[in-house]
C-alpha cells in the first residue's frame, strides 16, 4: 500500500475545534487523530472545477484536506448546471474558481484553499505540481490528461484519474512507483473528432458525481494509507446497469515515460500529439458551407433546397426546422433517399456531424451539398430566437 | 459463446447493443468474428494496415492481452472479451 511520505502530520496539529468537525473521522480507527493530522498536512490539486472537479472539491474540503489546490480558467456556463453541483444559477457567468471557492470555504473555512486562474500547459505544470501531494485528474479532453500524467510521472506524484462519457466511467490511480501511468494503459491517444465530448455526446448529470467522489476516496486513502488503492486495477462503471468491473492494469515496462528506459522525460507539445493542430476544428476543412440567414432567404423565396438533418430523433424532438432526418449513423445505409440532383444542405445541432456528412456525401459523388454553418444552434440565435437552444 | 463487451461511444457502430456474442477460440478471431458482423467498427478497432490501434485495449475477463498472448490468446465458451477504448470527458 503506496503511502505518501512528503505529509509529514507531526508538524501538524488540530484545534479543538477542527477535532469536533472531524469528529465522524476521529472515532473511526481507520483516521483517528493520526489519520486527520495526515489529511490536514497534505496538499491536493484538483485540475478542473467541473463535472469531476465539483464532488471531488466538495468531499476534499469537507473531509480536512489541509491545502486544496484548483486549476480551471473557465466560466461557469448554465447548461454546466446539470452535473456541475459546486455551481449554482447565480454563479452562471463567473470565474468557476471564484464560485468553487465561496461554496469551499462556506463548508470548511479552515483548510487553506490555492486556487490557479489558467490553462494548465507544458509551460506551468511541473512547477504548479512541485508544491503539491497528489494530482486528481478531472480534466475532459486527451491533450490534457497527457500532459497531467506526464508531468505527475516525471514530478513523482500520483495522478488519481476519473474520466466520464454518457453513462459510463473510469477511475483508477496511476503514476505511482509501482503502478502503471495512463500512457502504460493508452500509449496513444484516439485521433481527434472520434471520441465525442460530453457536448457532443451528451452525458448523465450524475455520472460525474459517482466517478468523482470515486476520485476523492482514492485521494483520502492514499494520504491515510489505508484500504486498497486503485493502483494497478481500472474501475469501469456503468451506471446504466449499474455495474462496477475491474480490469487488471500492469506497468509497461516499455513505457516512454515510466518504463525502465524512458524517452520521454520533459512535457511535449500535447495538442501535436493528440493531432490537434491550433484552434480545435469542429468543422472539417474544405467542406462548403452555407450561413443560416442564406438559407432562410432561399426557403422563404420558395427554391427547392432538401434540408437534411444528420442529428438523433430525440434532438428532433427538441426543435427542428422541418428537415428531412437520417442520423449521421445511418446515412450509409440511407443515402438512396437523397437526390443528388437537388441542393441539399445538411444541418445537425452546431455543425459538426453535419460536416461529416457532407464530406460523406461528396464522397460518394454529390455535388450539391453544403454544410449549415453553426448547425440548428446559429439558426436559434439569428433566424428564430423563439427556437430553443439545447 | 464467448461475450464480446462494446463500450458505450462503440454501440452505436455494433447495432446499439452492449454485448456481442461471436463464436472463436482465440481473441483474434473473436474481434475479427465482431467486425465482419459489423463493418463499421472496423476503421474504430484497427489501423488501415490492419493492427489493433493504441487507444484500444482488449481485455481477456480482467486480464489485458497484450500482456497474455495478444490476439493469439485463447478464448473459452464462458470467457467475455472487452473492448476499453479511452474516454476523455470530465469537466465540459
Amino acid at each position: 500500500m503506496s503511502t505518501i511520505t512528503e505529509i509529514k502530520p507531526e508538524t501538524a496539529t488540530l484545534s479543538n475545534d477542527e477535532i469536533l468537525r472531524y469528529s465522524r473521522h476521529l472515532i473511526m480507527p481507520e483516521v483517528g487523530m493520526e489519520g486527520q493530522l495526515k489529511l490536514k498536512a497534505a496538499r491536493v490539486l484538483c485540475i478542473g472545477a467541473g463535472g469531476l472537479g465539483s464532488p471531488l472539491a466538495l468531499y476534499l474540503g469537507a473531509a480536512g484536506v489541509g491545502t486544496l489546490g484548483m486549476v480551471d480558467f473557465d466560466v461557469v456556463d448554465y447548461t454546466n448546471l446539470q452535473r456541475q453541483i459546486i455551481h449554482t444559477t447565480a454563479d452562471v457567468g463567473r470565474k468557476k474558481l471564484d464560485s468553487a471557492a465561496d461554496k469551499l470555504k462556506a463548508i470548511n473555512p479552515l483548510i487553506n484553499l490555492r486556487t490557479f486562474d489558467t490553462r494548465l500547459s507544458s509551460d506551468n505544470a511541473l512547477e504548479l505540481f512541485r508544491d503539491f501531494d497528489i494530482i486528481a485528474d478531472g480534466t475532459d479532453n486527451f491533450p490534457t490528461r497527457y500532459l497531467v500524467n506526464d508531468a505527475c510521472v516525471i514530478t513523482g506524484k500520483p495522478n488519481v484519474y476519473g474520466s466520464i462519457f454518457r453513462f459510463e466511467g473510469q477511475a483508477s490511480v496511476f503514476a505511482t512507483d509501482e503502478g502503471p501511468c495512463y500512457r502504460c494503459l493508452y500509449p496513444e491517444p484516439p485521433p481527434p473528432g472520434l471520441v465525442p465530448s460530453c457536448a457532443e455526446g451528451g452525458v448523465l448529470g450524475i455520472l460525474p458525481g459517482l466517478v468523482g467522489v470515486i476520485q476523492a476516496t482514492e485521494v483520502i486513502k492514499l494520504i491515510l494509507g489505508k484500504g486498497d488503492s486503485l493502483i494497478g486495477r481500472l474501475l469501469l462503471v456503468d451506471a446504466l446497469a449499474m455495474k462496477f468491473r475491474e480490469l487488471k492494469l500492469r506497468k509497461n515496462p516499455d513505457c516512454p515515460v515510466c518504463g525502465t528506459h524512458p524517452t520521454i522525460t520533459k512535457l511535449i507539445d500535447y495538442n501535436e500529439f493528440c493531432g490537434i493542430r491550433g484552434e480545435e476544428a469542429t468543422v472539417e476543412t474544405g467542406v462548403p458551407e452555407i450561413q443560416v440567414e442564406e438559407l432562410k432567404r432561399r426557403l422563404d423565396a420558395g427554391e427547392d433546397v432538401f434540408v437534411l438533418d444528420v442529428r438523433e430523433p430525440h434532438e428532433y424532438q427538441i426543435c427542428n426546422i422541418g428537415g428531412h432526418l437520417i442520423p449521421l449513423g445511418d446515412l450509409p445505409k440511407r443515402v438512396n433517399e437523397l437526390d443528388s440532383s437537388r441542393e441539399i444542405v445538411a444541418h445537425c445541432r452546431s455543425g459538426a456531424r453535419s460536416a461529416k456528412a457532407v464530406n460523406f456525401l461528396r464522397q460518394a459523388g454529390f455535388r450539391k451539398v453544403h454544410n449549415l454553418a453553426g448547425g440548428i444552434l446559429a439558426w436559434a440565435d439569428r433566424v428564430d430566437p423563439k427556437m430553443p437552444k439545447y | 459463446m464467448p461475450k464480446i463487451q462494446i463500450p458505450t461511444p462503440l454501440r452505436q457502430y455494433a447495432g446499439k447493443q452492449p454485448a456481442v456474442e461471436v463464436k472463436a477460440a482465440t481473441v483474434g478471431e473473436a474481434l475479427s468474428g465482431l467486425v465482419t458482423r459489423h463493418p463499421e467498427l472496423r476503421r474504430h478497432l484497427y489501423t488501415d494496415e490492419g493492427k489493433l490501434r493504441a487507444f484500444v485495449n482488449v481485455y481477456l475477463n480482467d486480464e489485458d492481452v497484450r500482456y497474455l498472448q495478444k490476439e493469439a490468446t485463447a478464448v473459452k465458451e464462458t470467457d467475455s472479451i472487452s473492448i476499453v477504448p479511452s474516454i476523455a470527458g470530465g469537466t465540459a
